[in-house]
């Protein structure tokens, strides 16, 4: 893990070792100012050197990050890809969003989706103060005020820019760019035909705040993200829709940069529209080819499909890693990720952090790709471009021809059909219709508006510079104007709830977390060797007896259908632990590979091991010794292996033959106290030969702790999970440590 | 609607263009498509973006709900909320904010109405 100096900003330091403290991001808030607007990519580094590899396609590391888990194998690692990779968060209260932030922020998340509450695109009007949401958080000022504050701490923990994103859609859409802009949210979803196409907005209404919002997103430089990946999570068929989703990408794409949108700023929102087990890269592969090239002015934001996602984490995950596939074998400026478990419940924490480094793996792993190879010039590719490219036209042709309201009136868009096939199941809105409808009003002649970055006609007087100097300056101009409402709800709150969860179970508490600050959920992986049925019932029985409250399956599988069932189920532990009664054992200090080696290859070392008394099991011992798993022979001790059942008399005489500097003993089987009595045996065996301070004694075993040895009368016991290297640690010390008493040997090199 | 999949019918007119030109008339006919969504957004307005420009003036969004929604029931959107405001407290003498907030405790109206008379857009 790379760590280092304490991060600090607004009075508050993060520090690795303390959890971010909610009521410190809370203090002060009405006074808080985003330290910046608009949108940050990552800076590239082309041939980048990190460890002993040099990468095409990575950009500037971080301060301080967790890497991968494999990272170790490689002087501790952590490049970081060269786009931005997103973190989509959704808990329903913010407060325990911030600390998700910074947790997927340590893996590699520099773009952090908030979403909203279920039914928030409906109300025609801001939210205030911090209520609860569903599926999401309602969107406020204070919500994304103390979101920035914390995201400002945490991109300076790690060591760079996050970008923060939501949504402007809905009926309040102007508004909530108008807070986007003066709280500093970078990015937004904003595109008209979601609000048309899934929630039923007016169509009118849809378009006419849409420009006003998209102007003043375009004022302070957020990158926009479009809505035309709903239709491949909508469409019964989302293979077919295909040239549909060009055309809606190039609807919102146009009126964007018309309203005055920078190009660099309008990001397509693209997901690969298939899965296996179809063949989906045949046509994943050809779409985002096609999409890329039509649309090379614009940035492309890769999500990842959710359309074919069930509950089987382990499946989601590979459809993930095939499109990211797409996104090596195209490009991709945003990689989106969508948690594994998004099938199945509400993101929780950890599986936010499991799809960030999905995507960083992956892109690391995939990193120069397109350097070795091509799309075939003449593959089934560019035929199938050109194919989709002239279905999209057709489709825009046909949607001129009757004006863009009259194509969604007549169910034009997320038909099942391939354009220009149609099934007639497409989503038909009536332009008269529809939320809102009947409320935009023309505006009058001498209408006028005096603030900045207003879209569309104001008939503002000739003598201004600005539009706000009609008032002295609008909030865009003099961020002291802006009004901030902390809570309108005395009970719905944020510091309800921190005072409740306190109440509860007082700072001392322990208790597992998937999703709202100690929640106490946590799950059962259980095989049930029978049908899916039995196993059902079989697993929730289990559970009630563990004592786990509200158990509910969560995922299950079939591996055979009378032979067994694979069920994972979540309850709730009804207890909390005590962090004071805690005792944590302390953690055993191993020298550095490169300590060991030079330790070793100064004065060798040569140690005899085996499995002893009854006992056939040799893979415990054979992977602290060999080499290919990390073993001890990896930093140059010379082990003899004398096999599986070895008397621990012919252990002893072999040491000795040797000259060997120690002895490894295992027994893995344990019954009747064995392991005790052949680690005993060893030690008085040696004292009675008159060879114990010869030897170092070292015993391992899945029952074998380092106290049960030490009692027995060796030097060390090493227990299940034990690494090579911490054996081969122990050893150079203790070798050190006798020297230092005047008792074990010095080899020298040409002694062995 | 209903309709099978007639495409090597209907593309023969576009066999001829070469790539640039059928991705040339991609972006014609989406400019095309959006260009009167474009006009209707420039003239005209709407509760939002009326609440949206009293926000960007310094009122709270309850107070800016308040305004737009008196607004609206007198046929005064057309007239843009913050012209309304602001020609209201021209016409009291008092600072545009203090003028707004008179609104939103429901006074002033009949003034304000006064004020835009003869041109309502209803």
């Amino acid at each position: 893990m790379k760590q280092d100096r304490t991060c600090t900003g607004g009075g508050y330091k993060l520090r690795p070792d303390e959890k971010l403290d909610v009521r410190r991001i809370l203090e002060d808030l009405e006074n808080y100012t985003p330290r910046r607007k608009g949108w940050t990519w990552r800076k590239k580094q082309p041939g980048q050197q990190a460890g002993p590899f040099r990468y095409s396609e990575t950009s500037e590391p971080l301060k301080q990050s967790i890497p991968l888990p494999a990272a170790k194998y490689f002087q501790n690692i952590d490049p970081q890809a060269d786009c931005v990779i997103t973190s989509e968060i959704a808990s329903g209260r913010f407060e325990d969003d911030l600390r998700r932030m910074r947790m997927a922020a340590w893996h590699g998340a520099d773009h952090i989706m908030v979403i909203r509450t279920t039914g928030q695109s409906h109300i025609d009007g801001l939210l205030e103060g911090t209520p609860e949401g569903v599926g999401g958080i309602p969107i406020t000022r204070k919500q994304l005020r103390a979101t920035r504050k914390a995201l400002d701490l945490i991109e300076e923990e790690v060591g760079r820019p996050i970008n923060f994103h939501s949504y402007v859609s809905g009926v309040a859409g102007p508004e909530i760019s108008v807070l986007f802009a003066e709280e500093g949210v970078n990015g937004a979803h904003q595109d008209p035909q979601y609000n048309v196409l899934y929630r039923n907005v007016n169509m009118e209404r849809s378009f006419v705040d849409a420009a006003v919002a998209k102007k003043i997103m375009a004022s302070c430089g957020m990158l926009q993200i479009d809505g035309a990946h709903n239709a491949n999570a909508t469409a019964r068929e989302s293979w077919k829709v295909m040239p549909e989703l060009l055309v809606q990408h190039a609807i919102n794409t146009a009126f964007s940069e018309m309203v005055g949108i920078d190009k660099e700023n309008i990001a397509l929102s693209s997901v690969p529209p298939t899965a296996p087990p179809g063949p989906a890269l045949s046509y994943d592969l050809p779409y985002a080819v096609c999409l890329r090239w039509l649309f090379s002015d614009y940035k492309i934001r890769a999500q990842q499909n959710t359309r074919h996602i069930e509950s089987d984490t382990r499946e989601a995950t590979v459809t993930h890693v095939l499109n990211l596939l797409v996104s090596r074998l195209t490009h991709a400026d945003v990689q989106s990720t969508i948690t594994p478990d998004e099938g199945r419940n509400l993101p929780w924490h950890y599986n936010n952090v499991a799809a960030v480094e999905t995507a960083k793996q992956a892109l690391l792993g995939m990193d120069g790709l397109k350097d070795m190879l091509e799309i075939k010039k003449d593959g089934p590719i560019p035929a199938k471009v050109r194919e989709l490219a002239e279905r999209a036209v057709l489709f825009l042709e046909e949607i001129k021809d009757e004006g863009y309201f009259n194509a969604v009136a007549k169910g034009f868009f997320v038909d099942s059909g391939q354009y220009p096939e149609r099934n007639g199941d497409g989503i038909v809105r009536d332009p008269n219709g529809g939320i809102a409808a009947g409320s935009i009003v023309k505006r009058d002649e001498d209408y006028l508006a005096p603030v900045c970055e207003h879209f569309g006609y104001n008939n503002l007087p000739g003598d201004i510079s600005r539009p706000c100097d009609l008032i002295g300056g609008c909030t865009f101009c003099n961020r002291d104007k802006i009004v901030y409402i902390d809570e309108l709800d005395p009970e719905d709150n944020v510091e309800k709830r921190l005072e409740a969860t306190a109440q509860q179970y007082g700072p001392d508490s322990i208790r597992p977390e998937v999703e709202w600050a100690q929640d106490g959920i946590v799950v059962l992986t259980i095989f049930i060797p029978d049908s899916e049925a039995i196993a059902e019932s079989a697993s929730l029985e289990i559970a009630a007896k563990m004592g786990l409250e509200q158990p509910e399956i969560i995922h299950k599988r079939v591996i055979h259908p009378s032979e067994g069932t694979l069920v994972e189920l979540k309850g709730i532990v009804p207890f909390s632990l005590k962090r004071s009664e805690l005792k944590t054992p302390e953690k055993p200090e191993v020298l550095s590979e490169d300590e060991i080696r030079r330790a070793i290859s100064e004065h060798p070392m040569k140690v005899v091991c085996g499995t002893v008394g009854e006992d056939e099991h040799s893979v415990g011992m054979r992977e602290i010794i060999d080499i290919k798993h990390g073993g001890i022979e990896g930093f140059g001790i010379k082990a003899v292996y004398l096999g599986t059942s070895v008397p621990v008399e012919k252990m002893i005489d072999a040491a000795i033959e040797e000259d060997a500097d120690a002895i490894l003993i295992s027994t893995i089987i344990s019954h009747a106290d064995i392991h005790r009595k052949n680690m005993e045996k060893l030690s008085r065996l040696c004292v009675e030969k008159g060879v114990r301070d010869r030897f170092i004694l070292v015993g391992g075993g899945t029952q074998v702790t380092n106290d049960l040895a030490v009692e027995a009368g060796l030097d060390a016991g090493f227990g299940r999970g034990t690494k090579g290297i911490q054996v081969a640690s122990f050893l150079v010390e203790k070798r050190k440590a006798l020297w230092a008493e005047g008792k074990g040997r010095k080899r020298v090199l040409d002694e062995n | 609607m209903q309709k099978p999949c007639d495409f090597e019918e209907r593309r023969k007119h576009l066999a001829g263009l070469s790539d640039d030109e059928l991705k040339q008339r991609f972006w014609e006919l989406a400019r095309n498509i959006v260009r009167p969504l474009y006009d209707l957004a420039h003239t005209h307005t709407s509760p939002s973006i009326e609440r949206s420009v009293l926000l960007r003036m310094g009122f709270s969004s309850l107070e800016a709900q308040s305004i737009v929604s008196s607004a609206e029931k007198r046929g005064l959107l057309g007239k843009g909320a913050g012209n309304i405001v602001l020609t209201f407290a021209k016409a009291r003498g008092i600072h545009y904010l203090q003028a707004g907030k008179e609104l939103v405790s429901g006074n002033g109206w009949d003034e304000v109405a006064g004020l835009f008379g003869g041109e309502l857009n209803s």
